[in-house]
């Protein structure tokens, strides 16, 4: 027992002399510092995109709620149903009712270009045609400025999202669809999900603006349980009356943002991955310099009694506090700097826009920390190991 | 160049040292590279072969469709000199489910006039212009799908239905293009209009949007107005703009991922910087006694500093050129796992000389600061810390 405490005394007095050293190398360990910062703030934020936009898509389902569009289509954009064929999929069974009816909405879904404010340039949005259940097959959309559109005018309502993202697009302004001004007459938001990104109106008045007849894309329908979900679908696609696949729509937007999240992910870990093979070359010479600064020090310990194994210790300790240090200021810069940043981007499947704001998550700091510990570990391991070594004799000679 | 010598003794001296810097720079160029690729891919799409093109489109949006009765109007426009029309398909390989090309369907002797940027023999030209439900494929998309002349391939599209509710098109490879650039489109398939009209259950007469050709590159502005103006308050108004702005407003969409990789080479190049910067300065300090004796000896101001910045400039243009050379090496192999994803996937030569240019600065910014304190040292004084 006091064999293991008086190494630990001695791992303490090693590191403490390490520590104590670190202002007279400041340039070195300030480097070895922004190193590891860099590192784990470029991953953090680039990942926290990733993250933001799969929750803004994975916020837009819940589980007792599902999609139908036309069999062999991937998005609404591509899908199409007539009014005869959506009035068959509200009549199904396990589709909630209300007093109103079926909590089944058939809707349109359709492009518009507005400029993006940041830049000015062209971008589709996505502006889709509803009806009155729509507002009960989501989960909370409401209305956070101005009113709800009246049925049957040429006014729309505005997705949070979408206000702040493109130009045009405050209450009380005109969007020009086909022949005709549009008011904006609301701003309604749906915690973050991709709805926020939409503009909407009655889909009766956007099929006559459209030329679109009386056809819809797809429809959105609250189930009376998640567990209903598989009546729902067999009776659909069983029925020699129609040609449809149904999801949950809390599976067909994941589906939605598998391709933008996958090539966020591989992009942001590679180029970190890259930064990080640098980073412990910045700490591989941080730590030989303070060792090499240290020589006497450590041979005279050494002389005195100080075990090798307490040397390397503290000299991996020490990597390790630097990149910690490292680690922390870059996921604090990264949370600072991203968390909720706002932007938009294209989702390729919808051939439309997506609003969403960067999300630096608590696994992403951790992710960001641990590999900072390993870059210090790394960094740290040879010169440790060098420190060991040093011949006593020939150290201490080196006055 | 006498010195040389003494400078390359200067950096061996240190090995560990030097070598670590060098690989920290190395890979600092290394990342350069692949982010100037994920920016070329990513912004840079596919590069416009003339500037005398324009597109008109719905004013509303591109999935509105144009009459194809606009082309004669078009052409009466004065300062037109050709139109023709794509129609988008939507459509994939059924057995290469996940790789995204693009399908049109074209008027095909107009369409290959307007773009003489797509390479095809001449009787794989006749052959097509001849078969009905022929069709030409860029040779990346070919290689992908193992298409060759002659194949029969069927593509399924879910927007586009014949009469019977059939939604699988079926093509003849009458002739496998190239790009006259590496930048141009090698991925596309197109088709005849003709067949496409005929055979669609719907929307007869529509199509996606127009290319027109204009005589003179530097009216494109007054041009575009004269088109929009022609469709003016009727149901479909349009909207022109040049080739190159409306690819532009693509990669526009996607977001500003310029802003973004630009701020992520900052953040390396400020690291990389402190780390460089460090490790110069300390072995310059470290030989403040031998500066000393070398100024002693006779060697100039002038000299001292040269011998300094040439010590770091050697350091980062060696770093940078190997970094630069490897990221040549790997950008091709890293390309080919993603070229499902980001197609345009290369090195732009533009960024490898601006990488040279930067690694060259970061040698002059690294070393000034040392090279100048070594040139103000004061032999007495330098001779005194020994």
């Amino acid at each position: 027992m006091s064999g293991f405490s008086n190494w630990l005394s001695q791992v303490g007095a090693v590191t403490k002399f390490g520590l104590m050293g670190i202002p007279k190398r400041g340039g070195s360990v300030a480097a070895a510092v922004f190193g590891v910062a860099g590192v784990v703030g470029v991953l953090v934020g680039v990942l926290s995109m990733a993250a933001g936009f799969k929750a803004a898509m994975a916020s837009s389902g819940s589980p007792d709620s599902a999609i139908v569009l036309r069999n062999g289509a991937d998005s609404e954009m591509v899908s199409g149903f007539g009014q005869e064929e959506t009035r068959l999929i509200a009549d199904a069974p396990g589709v909630a009712r209300s007093a109103n009816g079926a909590l089944a909405s058939a809707e349109l879904f359709v492009i518009i270009n507005l400029p993006k404010r940041s830049s000015g340039t062209d971008a589709n949005v996505p502006l889709r045609g509803i009806e009155k259940a729509a507002f009960q097959v989501r989960d909370q959309v409401q209305l956070v400025r101005g009113r709800a559109f009246e049925w049957g005018k040429n006014e729309v309502v505005v997705g949070a999202g979408a206000a702040q993202e493109f130009a045009g697009l405050d209450v009380g302004s005109k969007v020009h669809i086909g022949r005709n001004d549009w008011e904006v007459v609301g701003i309604f938001a749906a915690r973050g999900g991709t709805a926020e990104s939409e503009i909407w109106t009655d889909a009766k008045v956007l099929q006559a603006a459209y030329n679109r007849g009386n056809s819809y894309q797809s429809v959105y329908t609250r189930l009376t349980s998640p567990g209903a979900f598989k009546e729902f679908k067999d009776s659909l696609t069983t029925d020699p009356r129609l040609n449809v696949k149904v999801e949950r729509q809390s599976d067909y937007y994941s589906e939605q943002s598998a391709l933008v999240t996958t090539l966020i992910t591989t992009l942001g870990v590679l180029i970190a991955s890259l930064m990080a093979v640098g980073a412990v070359f910045g700490a591989l010479n941080t730590m030989y310099n303070s060792v090499s600064t240290r020589t006497r020090e450590i041979a005279t310990l050494r002389a005195l009694g100080f075990g090798r194994a307490a040397v390397v210790f503290s000299v991996m300790l020490e990597s390790l506090a630097v990149a910690l240090v490292g680690g922390v200021i870059g996921a604090a810069v990264a949370c600072l700097a991203f968390n909720g940043f706002h932007t938009s981007t294209m989702n390729f499947q919808s051939f439309s826009q997506v609003t969403f704001a960067f999300k630096v998550t608590q696994g992403l700091v951790v992710q960001g920390i641990i590999w900072a510990t390993f870059i210090g570990l790394i960094g740290g391991l040879l010169p440790a190991l060098r420190a060991a070594r040093l011949p006593i004799a020939s150290a201490l000679r080196e006055l | 160049m006498r010195f040389l010598h003494l400078i390359w003794c200067n950096l061996k001296r240190k090995k560990l040292r030097t070598s670590l810097t060098l690989l920290s720079i190395i890979v600092a160029f290394v990342l350069f590279g692949l982010l100037s690729s994920i920016k070329q891919a990513l912004t840079g799409g596919i590069s416009i072969e003339g500037q005398n093109r324009l597109v008109v489109r719905h004013r509303v949006s591109i999935i509105q469709l144009l009459p194809v009765s606009y082309k004669q109007r078009m052409e009466r426009i004065p300062g037109v000199s050709l139109v023709t029309h794509q129609t988008w398909f939507g459509g994939r390989f059924e057995g290469e489910k996940n790789l995204f090309f693009m399908q049109n369907p074209v008027v095909p002797e107009e369409f290959l006039d307007m773009h003489p940027e797509f390479l095809l023999p001449d009787d794989e030209k006749k052959t097509w212009f001849r078969t009905r439900t022929g069709a030409i494929v860029g040779r990346s998309t070919a290689e992908k799908c193992h298409w060759k002349v002659g194949d029969k391939v069927p593509i399924f599209t879910p927007i586009w239905r014949r009469p019977d509710g059939g939604q699988t098109w079926e093509f003849d490879i009458a002739g496998i293009f190239d790009g006259k650039n590496k930048t141009d489109d090698q991925m596309s398939f197109f088709f005849h209009y003709d067949y496409f009209d005929e055979a669609r259950a719907g929307a007869k007469g529509q199509v996606g949007w127009y290319t027109i050709r204009i005589k003179d590159p530097s009216r494109a502005t007054e041009v575009a107005k004269l088109v929009d103006q022609e469709f003016e308050n009727s149901d479909q108004e349009t909207k022109t703009e040049p080739e190159g702005a409306f690819a532009q407003s693509w990669a526009n969409q996607v977001g500003n991922i310029a802003l973004i990789t630009s701020a992520i080479l900052g953040a390396v190049f400020f690291t990389i910087l402190l780390v460089t910067g460090n490790t110069i300065s300390q072995a310059v300090r470290e030989r403040t006694g031998e500066l000393g004796v070398l100024k002693a000896i006779g060697f100039t101001n002038g000299q001292v500093l040269g011998l300094v910045m040439a010590e770091s400039c050697l350091v980062s243009v060696l770093g940078g050129v190997i970094g630069l050379g490897f990221s040549c090496l790997i950008v091709p192999v890293v390309g080919q796992a993603l070229s499902r994803m980001l197609p345009m996937f290369f090195f732009p030569l533009r960024d490898v000389l601006l990488g040279f240019g930067i690694c060259l600065a970061l040698g002059i910014v690294t070393g000034i600061f040392p090279a100048i304190s070594a040139m103000r040292l004061r032999v007495a004084d330098a001779l005194r810390r020994m």
